[in-house]
């Protein structure tokens, strides 16, 4: 059985995975703002963004409460209320969405957690198939060092606290992390992702992306696809 | 259409949930099942009184009533933007809540858990709204197996009288308006309850239900589930078992039951 439902569109979904600090929210950033100069019309989503779950996260999280399982269903319910609500219908009126993860990062994270796989990948079926995946690969190591030294404090289900993998709050992260990299890497195939040298300079990350996309989508905005008819509504790398 | 009659009670049907311990669940898990207002908070009301005469701890559970996703729920209720799927995932989170952090426990510490719903009534309103039967069933599969359901069954009909009688007007949900079943909520209400009762009919079979036949007076419905409850707690410890006994030997257990009963 196939693990998402078909994109009818005329829009066109393009998403990122990665793991945490692997650039892939910058590079869909660049990319959403190259396709909106080029006349398309762009929509964004987010990862655990919809206001609908909003409280309900918020209380899980302060209160420890979640466990694997309600955690996997707390965001697979974020998911269900961005896709019925944003993804699909802006889909259907030809935008061009570009989502930061997607519904493989329950794939990884939710079993990295112990939830069984066959069950969390059955609970996504409703979700489309994206036309475009990017994956960010990035040694373990580099990435760990972009999120340890730039930011704050750690949260606790952030880094995997719940796993009683360490009582370091930092030691957790990086074996969290380590397994979750692991299950992308294991997906890469299976799930047809275009990989990106997340090592390599933002610049050229950035036109690799737009190589692929101009390779994918045409040169030329497809129809039923929507935007503004600019002479810049030809895409140029 | 996998057939799950012959799970033992309190085994999960087709998915373990990750850190849970299935081992030593020794109380019984009852579920009361059955469409939007067929008496089913009426019975249970009866119920829970009843079995803690008789000498049993009792935890009454119910849908939408998780510390986690509880409140959430109703809120999104609130509001008019919340899609079939999103709506079977929050009722999911809500459940599997109650199912680690009330239900097992209770039955580990030898409770009797007599819930209002059950993991068939988000299945129910997911079916009901068009949603594929496989995806839910696999979905749900991280549900324990009940000693009994329940499913109090009535016509749509005699449903709508029982609004009509007993609250005075329909509801947004309990009409199915979300997903614009008819024209107005009367319409909209028959359409949706007798779709619900459908789904609820085609999930007896599969999953061992009981049919009661709410139609009748309140009293003689109770009469009749606290026979069937009875039963559970005289059956073998492997209730299995149960079913190889024959019909005389299960009256005569509903008799003991009953006088158990009365010298309580």
């Amino acid at each position: 059985m196939p693990f998402f439902l078909p994109n009818r569109g005329p829009g066109r979904l393009i998403i990122v995975e990665g793991i945490d600090g692997s650039g892939k929210s910058t590079q869909i950033a660049l990319l959403s703002q190259w396709l909106r100069l080029r006349g398309f019309a762009v929509a964004f989503s987010e990862w655990n963004s919809s206001p609908l779950v909003k409280e309900t996260t918020r209380r899980g999280k302060k209160k420890e409460m979640f466990t694997p399982t309600s955690f996997s269903l707390i965001h697979a319910t974020d998911f269900a209320d961005r896709m019925e609500r944003y993804i699909l219908p802006l889909l259907k009126a030809g935008a061009v969405v570009c989502a930061d993860r997607y519904a493989y990062t329950a794939f990884a994270r939710d079993v990295v957690r112990g939830v069984d796989r066959a069950w969390v990948r059955n609970l996504y079926r409703f979700a489309l198939k994206p036309d475009l995946a990017f994956y960010f690969k990035v040694p373990l190591e580099t990435a760990l060092g972009r999120i340890l030294g730039g930011r704050n404090a750690l949260k606790y289900y952030e880094a995997g606290m719940d796993l009683g993998l360490s009582r370091n709050i930092e030691e957790s992260f990086r074996i969290f992390q380590g397994r979750i990299l692991a299950e992308y890497e294991s997906m890469i195939e299976e799930m047809g992702f275009h990989v990106i040298d997340a090592t390599k300079s933002i610049e050229s990350q950035q036109k690799e992306m737009r190589r692929i996309v101009l390779r994918e989508f045409g040169t030329v905005r497809p129809p039923g696809v929507l935007g503004v008819d600019l002479n810049a509504a030809r895409l140029h790398a | 259409m996998p057939n799950y009659r012959d799970r033992p009670p309190l085994s999960y049907y087709r998915t373990a949930l990750p850190g849970v311990d299935y081992s030593e669940l020794q109380g019984k898990l009852i579920v009361i099942e059955g469409p939007d207002a067929v008496g089913r908070s009426t019975q249970i009301r009866g119920l829970k009184p009843w079995l803690e005469e008789l000498g049993h701890a009792v935890l009454d559970t119910g849908m939408a009533r998780s510390a986690l996703a509880g409140k959430g729920i109703k809120e999104a209720k609130q509001g008019n933007t919340l899609g079939p799927v999103t709506m079977t995932m929050y009722y999911l989170t809500d459940f599997a809540d109650r199912l680690e952090n009330e239900i097992i426990p209770a039955l580990r510490a030898g409770v009797v858990v007599l819930t209002d719903r059950y993991i068939y009534s988000v299945m129910a309103r997911a079916l009901a709204r068009g949603e594929n039967r496989a995806w839910m069933e696999r979905t749900a599969g991280f549900a324990l197996v009940p000693h009994a359901t329940f499913y109090l069954r009535a016509e749509v009909q005699h449903l709508v009288s029982r609004v009509v009688v007993g609250r005075g007007s329909f509801d947004y949900w309990e009409s199915g308006l979300d997903n614009g079943f008819g024209r107005n909520m009367h319409d909209s209400f028959v359409r949706y309850q007798s779709r619900l009762i459908k789904v609820f009919d085609s999930l007896a079979e599969p999953y061992g239900f009981e049919v009661v036949d709410a139609t009748r007076p309140p009293v003689e419905v109770f009469e009749s589930l606290k026979a069937s409850v009875a039963r559970i707690f005289d059956a073998p410890e492997h209730s299995q078992a149960e079913d190889s006994r024959k019909p005389a030997q299960r009256v005569q257990s509903i008799r003991s039951a009953k006088a158990a009963g009365r010298r309580n």
